[in-house]
Parts: C-alpha cells; structure tokens; sequence
C-alpha cells in the first residue's frame, strides 16, 4: 500500500501539473499568526502558520471546526490583514483583494436582485471590462451547465445550481487561485458527489491553484493533491499528507481509503473508524 | 359521471400497494386522460353564472329605486337634481352586467378577459350596488338623513357639472404641490439615509439629529413655517418634504445598514470599488426597505397637504374642503373628499407599480 510520507514538503514536480497551469499563482503563507479582539480578551485564531501551494496544485485544509481555517482563507483572500506574517502571491505581498484570488463562500451568496446572468458577470462589471468581455459571462455559465437559466433569479434555482452559479461568478475572472471554503457543505450528499467530480474536472481544465476547506475527509482525498491537517484553535499544522493518485479518482481506490484512515488518526477521530 | 371515472382510473394505482415503477406511471397516465375529457365536457356547457346575473339584478334594482321612487321633498332643496340622469345610468350599468354575465355563461372566446375580471369583481359589483341604493335611500328618498350635511348619490352630478373648474384646478394644484414635495423628501431622505448607513462620521452627526427631530409632527411646524419661508406654498413643500423625508430616510439607513456583509466580501474580492459597493450591492439590497418609507412618506405627506391646503394655501384640494364648508355646500364637499379617495389611492397604487417593477426579483420571495 502506497501511503504518502507524511509531515514532508511535496516537491512541486511530485505533482501531476493540471493540464493548463500557466494562470496559476504560487501561494506562500509565512508565519502567519492571527487574532481577534473579542469582549473576554484575545482570541488567537491562527499560530505561525507556513503554507505553500505550488501553482497549479490543489490543496485540501482539513480541520476540526472553528479551529481557523476559514480565517486563513480570508487571509490569503485579501479580505483582512494577518496580525503576524505575510503571504504572498507568486512575488508580491497580499495586502488587500484582487479578482486574481477568488473566494467561494460555503453560502453561494449571490445578489437576490440580479438574474444568473447578472450575478456572473458581477466581477467584470466591477473591474469595468463587461461591455467589452460579454462572451466570458456565457462561457463561464456553459461551464457549469446553466446557459438555460440565464434570466432565472437566484431564489428560483436549487441549493446545487446556485453554488454552480457562485462558481461560474467566480470561473468568470480566470482566477489564478480559486479559494473554496467549504463550498459544497451545504448541498445534499447525492449533489455533492457529483459536484466533487465537476470542480475536479473545472481544475483539470482551467488550471488554476485551489485551496480548499472541508470538514468531509473523504471530500479532501478524492479532490485534493495534497491535506493539510491543522490543529484545534489556534489552528497549527500538525502534518500534511500527499496524495499522489491519477485523477479521476474513484472512492472505493483502497489507497484513499487507507489515507482515510490515518488522516482521521491525525484528526484524534482514529477509534471512531 | 366524469368523477366516477376518474375515480375507476385510479383504483387499480391505490389496489396494488407496492407496484414496480413502470406500472405506478402506467396507471398516472391513465388518471390525466380521464380529468381532460371532464374539463372539456364543462368548457362545452352553458353554466349560468350566477353572480353575474345577480350583479345586474342588483343594478337593476338600483335603478328602479331611484327612478320610479319619488324624491322626498326636504327643506330649503326643491328637487335632487339629476335624479333621472343617475338612473339610466345605473340601468346602463345593469344592462353591461347582464350582458357579461351572459358572456360568462356561454364562455364567449372573444370576451374572455372581460369576464375573468368580471367573475373576480362580481360580489364587489353586487355591493357596491346595495350600498349606493342604501345610500339613495336614506338620503332622497325618505330624507331619514337630512340635507344639508347628506346628499344623495345623484347629486355629486351637480357637484361635478357645475363645478368641474374649480375642483379640476384644485386638484391639479394639490397634486402639483404634494408631488415636489414628495419628490424633494423622497430624494434627500433617501441620501440621507443612504450616508449615515454607509458612513460612520455621517452617522454620528446626522443620526441624533433625525432621532431628536424626525419624530415632531411637521404640522407642528405650520405656524413657523409659514412665518419662515416667502411663500406659503414653499412652507408647504418644506413641510410635506419633511413627512415624506423622515420615514425614507429611516428606513434607508436601516436598509443599507441590515445589508449581508458576505455580499460586499464577494464584490470586494471580484475587484469591485467604494462606488461599486454603494451604488450596486447596498442600494440594490436596501431597495426593498427604501420603498416600505416611500409607503409611510407618502401617507404622512397627505396629511400635511391636506392640512397645509386648509391652513395657508390659496388653492387646492384642502382649501376647496373649507371653502365648501363656508358655503354650508356639503354636496360639494362629498364631491371633493372623493377626487382626493380617488388622488390619493391612485398614487398608492402607482407607487405599488414602480415597487413590483423595481422589486420584481422579489417575486417568490415576499408574500405581497
């Protein structure tokens, strides 16, 4: 049984490349530690957190809840600043958002107001390139096979269809990192199998780095290249497992399973299996 | 018998308790074909509609009363004048009931949209037609109300024949007057609204100040506004702003300020600007809210109009009220309290309107 090595930095080269990754940005999270300042003190959320994400590479943060990753998320995003540290995107420092670096929220969050079509093309709207980039808002929503629902409104489309189109609006700006926080935990389990296998393919074919949290061990291993497992808050990595399978992968691969395994054993939930 | 039908076809469906898929399709086709045939069968029929043939009876019975009852003789008024008038009338009105309820019966293609809001309207029709020949009744005929505080229905005519000039002038300047002050309130309560929820420093000044003063009546202000201001129809503006202003402004700020903060992060990281966090995420969210003050400003703005026309003004809906009342003219009184009903409604409605427009994403989601 092949088990990756664990606790070891994956070289880039050990990772199969997706097949376009020249719009892919490397991510390096340096030291960063991070807290809020709530009513009874301080709450540090993030300790001395180094991550690197090579381009192209998809990578799963594994984690118990509330222990921080979503935080470290926002981080990377732009959306706060880190107390401690620094991040960078390929060579510079992330200081605040960029549609190169887009988040899809566990909420598809779309805008109720606007139709499908609308609420794609919200980010070329932003940047003011939408009279010129029309044709990137269809593509982005054939990718996701919702052409025909271009004129619906958010609260006409099920809970499935709506993250599809939150990730159209994010597919629209050929981000060159797509940030998944937990983006399928809300769907039933029927649609989210079959949306695991889409942003697999998505990946494959656009190229872009992914970082990616998720509470469902299995979800980290069939989509990710690499798991990083962090602590309890304030979130520490405790090890980072490689997972060195072709894609597609298949769920009942035995050497997933066994990776489920110590995975959950790096999670304290190793008796529970 | 069509019901026995249906109910054979979908026997077997209900017999056989765990039928495998293919069969369970089976006997669900069998149920629609036997529904289609009974719908047809009673498209097909003449089916009387009785409602409708009750509205023109009622009608008709308004007519009746006011034509062939005499007018009660009542004090210092002769005779009801366009007595006759009324009731032809009312017997044309009969008569277009009658002819609809029939339409209704035979299910003419031709006239179908006239008698789908005609069956809606029906019992309003009957109503409305038993409540004007109560009010004929109790005002010419028997005189148990007496003229001059009660007119009958017949004698708005008058009112509106021989005063048209004046009421249509009034009208026109009311609805002038509460339309720039509307406008004006609407458009800085709106603003104002808008920046203190976006703004912490606007909020800070701006929001004790509208806390403090938004809730004096502006028609407590009346006698210093028309001290203030040069003309008495700027006061008026002034304070009809004022209504309209405060509950806009109020439920702008809490519109922008109740907007979900995941949709500015998601702008935020597709690149979007201040301006495009204003003006695209918060305005759009804040809408729904915005127009729940544009319904209470418009409310309070018909007081203050009304108020502010009887005070000061010269012209007007609320002048025409008191001058009315100076003349012991009641019957034009009734006259104009039914142009503002009409006025006002019709601007509610209108307001309405550009809401479903504006809003229309909102279908499916609010119950209105």
């Amino acid at each position: 049984m092949v088990v990756a090595a664990t606790a070891e930095k994956p070289r880039p080269e050990d990772i199969a490349p997706p097949a376009a990754a020249h719009g892919a940005s490397r991510i390096r999270v340096e030291r960063v530690s991070h807290g809020f300042d709530a009513p009874s003190g301080r709450l540090e959320v993030l300790e001395d957190v180094d991550l690197d994400v090579a381009p192209g590479e998809f990578v799963a943060l594994l984690g118990p809840s509330g222990c921080g990753k979503s935080t470290l998320l926002r981080l990377v995003a732009g959306l706060e600043p880190a107390s401690a540290g620094a991040i960078f995107q390929d060579d510079g420092p992330i200081t605040r958002p960029d549609p190169s670096r887009i988040v899809v929220f566990q909420d598809p969050t779309l805008f109720p107001w606007r139709t499908v079509w609308d609420n794609v093309a919200l980010g070329l709207q932003a940047q003011g390139i939408l009279k010129q980039e029309k044709t990137r808002v269809n593509a982005a929503l054939r990718k996701v096979g919702l052409e025909g629902f271009a004129t619906s409104y958010p609260h006409q489309l099920s809970g499935g269809m709506a993250q599809r189109v939150a990730l159209a609006r994010a597919l629209v700006n050929n981000p060159k990192l797509l940030i998944l926080d937990e983006p399928l935990g809300k769907l039933d389990s029927l649609t989210r199998l079959e949306m695991q296998g889409e942003l697999v393919s998505l990946w494959q074919k656009n190229g872009f780095s992914v970082l990616l949290v998720t509470h469902d061990v299995e979800e980290a291993l069939f989509l990710a290249q690499r798991v990083v497992i962090f602590s309890p808050r304030p979130a520490k990595i405790i090890t980072e497992i490689t997972i060195d399978r072709p894609y597609p992968r298949h769920r009942d691969d035995p050497v997933l399973t066994g990776l489920r395994h110590e995975v959950l054993n790096q999670l304290g939930l190793g008796k529970s299996w | 018998m069509s019901s026995s039908a249906i109910a054979t076809a979908a026997a077997p469906g209900f017999e056989r308790k765990l039928p495998p898929p293919a069969s369970r399709a089976a006997s669900t086709v069998e149920v629609f074909p036997a529904a289609n045939v009974a719908s047809l069968e009673t498209r097909a029929a003449f089916h009387p509609h009785w409602q409708g043939l009750a509205a023109a009876l009622a009608w008709g019975f308004m007519a009746a009363v006011t034509l062939a009852w005499p007018n009660q003789p009542a004090g210092f008024v002769e005779d009801w004048p366009y007595t006759t008038e009324f009731g032809i009338a009312t017997g044309v009105v009969a008569a277009i009931c009658a002819f609809l309820a029939f339409a209704a019966s035979a299910h003419v293609r031709l006239l179908h949209r006239a008698c789908a809001v005609f069956r809606h309207g029906a019992p309003w029709i009957i109503v409305s037609a038993l409540l004007l020949a109560l009010w004929e009744i109790l005002t010419a005929k028997t005189g148990v109300l007496p003229p001059p505080f009660f007119a009958p229905p017949s004698s708005l005519i008058d009112a509106y024949a021989n005063d048209y000039a004046r009421l249509a002038d009034s009208t026109w300047n009311s609805v002038k007057l509460l339309l720039e002050g509307v406008a004006w309130g609407a458009a800085i309560g709106f603003t104002v609204g808008v920046a203190i929820g976006w703004s912490r420093a606007v909020n800070y000044w701006v929001h004790p100040i509208l806390r403090f003063l938004g809730p004096l009546p502006p028609t407590a202000l009346l006698p210093i506004a028309f001290f203030f201001f040069p003309s008495s129809h700027a006061a008026s503006v002034f304070l009809i702003a004022l209504a309209t202003g405060f509950p806009v402004a109020i439920l702008s700020w809490s519109g922008v300020a109740g907007v979900n903060k995941a949709y500015y992060d998601v702008a935020r990281t597709m690149g979007a600007s201040e301006w495009f966090l204003i003006f695209r995420v918060a305005i759009p969210a804040a809408l729904p809210q915005v127009f729940v003050g544009l319904f209470m400003g418009f409310g309070s703005s018909f007081v203050v109009l009304i108020v502010a026309e009887m005070m000061g003004v010269k012209s007007g809906l609320g002048w025409y009220l008191t001058w009315a009342q100076g003349y012991a003219s009641y019957v034009n009184m009734y006259a104009a309290l039914i142009v503002m009903t009409v006025i006002f409604s019709s601007l509610i409605s209108l307001l309405f309107a550009v809401r479903d427009r504006v809003l229309v994403w909102q279908k499916g989601i609010v119950k209105w």
